[in-house]
């Protein structure tokens, strides 16, 4: 990076850079960062030094370097090889010795990084320059305000930027719509999309379910659409046999409800683990379908209570299924139960499981509803639970 | 049940305010069905696999949680209108009149099947269900004892459905047993023998 002139918004040049580093680090990287007068020493100093930061003031480079080791020069590994083999250790060294026979014998690469270390040659920096954003606007001479109007436009604008994304092989995944008004006031509507979308129709949907949240006031004078965030979106062929059955993109959909608020969308899949709670987890709803499921060969219940209830019970321990028990506040007698179904205490995950078993019960009662309880405990052992019963689901 | 049609099933007795039967009796038709199934609800208490057990892949369903229950209704309508759904389910504790027709004639455009469980916070508010709404058909569903086995244990699950209101039908009680792997119910040997089934040569001792 090229940092000339800029440290001073950042607090100075130490600020900056261990600002920097923090960041990475809040971001779980691990991160060595220097500050020098040429590109070649800040490399050197960067790799070669045990801080996290270095700081070489102007005109230090010099002294800074003298000692660093020969891998620092951005040389190729044989000639760092050749040159360790005729007894040169540090850069220092090897500054200091007549340049010819190191040419002569080496080529011209040791010379230019060594000048490229001390600034004896210029090597400006090539920035990484970000694409340039995608943007449609539309200027009105009268200001609108009707929703119709604006539907309008904002369809023109879609289409105008679909045309554009398409010239550069783009999708959109972030589009902004910002609405100047008259009034000098600026109003945003934002659709996300959840894969690279260069659909008319589905953009333009996204944004017309909430044109009504455009406050118009006294006339909107300019509508600009951005592409904040785009993507490569390549065109692909599809091959069909016209005999298997068309499988619908759900995407759109998924985009639509998304885009709408106060929902949260998801698909779920297995986890491997015995404790029910922790086997079903949450995942995103385009996420690749890998046909994983759940083993099948006990019965589950239909609902499961996000905690476990405490039930009173009449029980033979250690390994009968309960008589009665009672459960928010109602006395049952059971009919007929399975079980029990033993499950064992993540220790691997949780140092208190260590011991932790729960034997689980199928049970009915004398109406025919059915439950999922369980004993806290092996009914024998006091360390292995409290011997306290609970109820954890409901069965169909 | 007919596709592109409005089908509202509950839970009798206490699993009103559960409504377990009817999610997996409603889980065993959409996992009769091909395509993705849509999933809204407001409080997501199911546990999936159950659900797997009766054929319903998880890879296969997309949830949407809502904050209120208009979210819920607006979600149910929209994927209702989106077309090439296998199913649309919905978790409601109203159904009134209006929205009921509204999402009937979403699914008649769509050709989608709209299934709607019905669950009420408190038992006492389950009196609702009498109320009319548009759906083609309303269920429901209760639980019943096991089919007894000659071990000590519980047996296939058998339910009585109960089909209280068919536009241009007949309602008619059965009982059913359970969904089994791949989402099928059966009517249950027992049938036979009851006075009011007309099958009654096929009575089993």
């Amino acid at each position: 990076m090229d940092t000339e002139g800029a440290d001073h918004l950042q607090g100075g040049e130490e600020l900056m850079l261990s600002g920097l580093v923090n960041r990475f680090r809040g971001r779980g990287l691990a991160a060595h960062a220097a500050i020098a007068d040429t590109w070649g020493a800040a490399h050197a100093l960067a790799r070669a030094t045990s801080c996290e930061t270095v700081i070489v003031g102007r005109g230090e480079t010099a002294k800074a370097v003298n000692r660093l080791p020969l891998s620092s020069l951005r040389l190729p590994v044989d000639t760092v090889a050749g040159l360790r083999t005729l007894g040169f250790a540090t850069v220092g060294e090897l500054a200091a010795t007549p340049r010819a026979p190191l040419t002569l014998r080496f080529g011209p690469e040791v010379a230019r990084r060594l000048d490229q270390l001390f600034g004896r040659v210029a090597e400006p920096i090539d920035p990484i320059r970000p694409a340039d954003l995608v943007e449609v606007q539309k200027s009105f001479a009268e200001p609108i305000g009707a929703p119709e109007t604006i539907e309008k436009y904002v369809s023109r604008l879609v289409r105008q930027l679909c045309l554009e994304l398409e010239k550069r092989g783009l999708g959109v995944r972030r589009a902004d719509l910002i609405i100047h008004r008259v009034d000098n006031t600026l109003q945003s509507l934002r659709a996300g999309t959840a894969k690279p979308v260069r659909d008319i129709a589905w953009l333009t949907k996204l944004f017309r379910d909430r044109i009504e949240k455009i406050e118009p006031g006294f006339g909107i004078e300019k509508l600009s659409l951005a592409a904040i965030i785009a993507e490569p979106l390549i065109d692909v062929q599809s091959a069909s046999s016209l005999i298997e059955e068309q499988v619908t993109d759900v995407t759109p959909l998924i985009d639509v409800l998304c885009n709408r608020g106060g929902q949260r969308i998801f698909r779920v899949a297995p986890v491997a683990s015995d404790v029910p709670e922790r086997s079903v987890h949450r995942i995103v709803p385009t996420a690749d379908e890998d046909g994983a499921t759940w083993p099948m060969h006990w019965p589950r219940p239909t609902r499961l209570l996000t905690r476990p209830e405490l039930i009173e019970v009449i029980a033979l321990l250690p390994d009968h299924p309960p008589v009665s028990f009672t459960w928010r506040g109602k006395r049952r007698r059971v009919k007929r139960a399975d079980g029990p179904e033993r499950i064992f205490g993540e220790w691997w995950k949780r140092g208190s499981e260590w011991t932790a078993v729960r034997d689980y019960f199928v049970i009915e009662d004398d109406s025919g509803e059915r439950f999922w309880i369980f004993r806290s405990g092996d009914g024998v052992d006091v360390e292995t639970g409290s011997h306290k019963w609970f109820l954890h689901g409901v069965f169909a | 049940m007919a596709y592109g049609a409005l089908h509202e099933v509950a839970s009798g007795g206490n699993g009103a305010v559960d409504g377990a039967a009817a999610a997996l009796f409603i889980g065993g038709i959409a996992a009769r069905t091909t395509g993705k199934v849509v999933w809204c609800l407001t409080r997501f208490d199911l546990f999936f696999p159950a659900l797997a057990q009766v054929g319903l892949h998880p890879d296969r369903v997309i949830f949407v949680e809502c904050d209120k229950e208009e979210t819920v209704l607006a979600s149910f309508e929209e994927a209702l209108r989106y077309g090439g759904l296998g199913a649309v389910v919905a978790e409601l504790v109203r159904l009134p009149m209006t929205a009921s027709r509204r999402l009937q004639l979403a699914a008649e455009k769509s050709g989608t099947l709209g299934l709607v469980i019905r669950r009420w916070r408190r038992q006492t508010e389950a009196s609702d269900f009498g109320m009319p709404t548009a759906a083609a058909t309303r269920w429901r569903i209760s639980v019943l004892p096991s089919e007894p086995l000659p071990v000590p244990g519980v047996g296939r699950v058998r339910w009585l459905a109960e089909l209280m209101r068919v536009r241009a039908g007949e309602g008619g009680e059965f009982i059913i047993g359970a969904c089994d792997g791949q989402g099928r119910i059966c009517l249950s040997s027992d049938t036979a023998d009851r006075p009011d089934q007309a099958r009654q040569s096929f009575a089993v001792s």
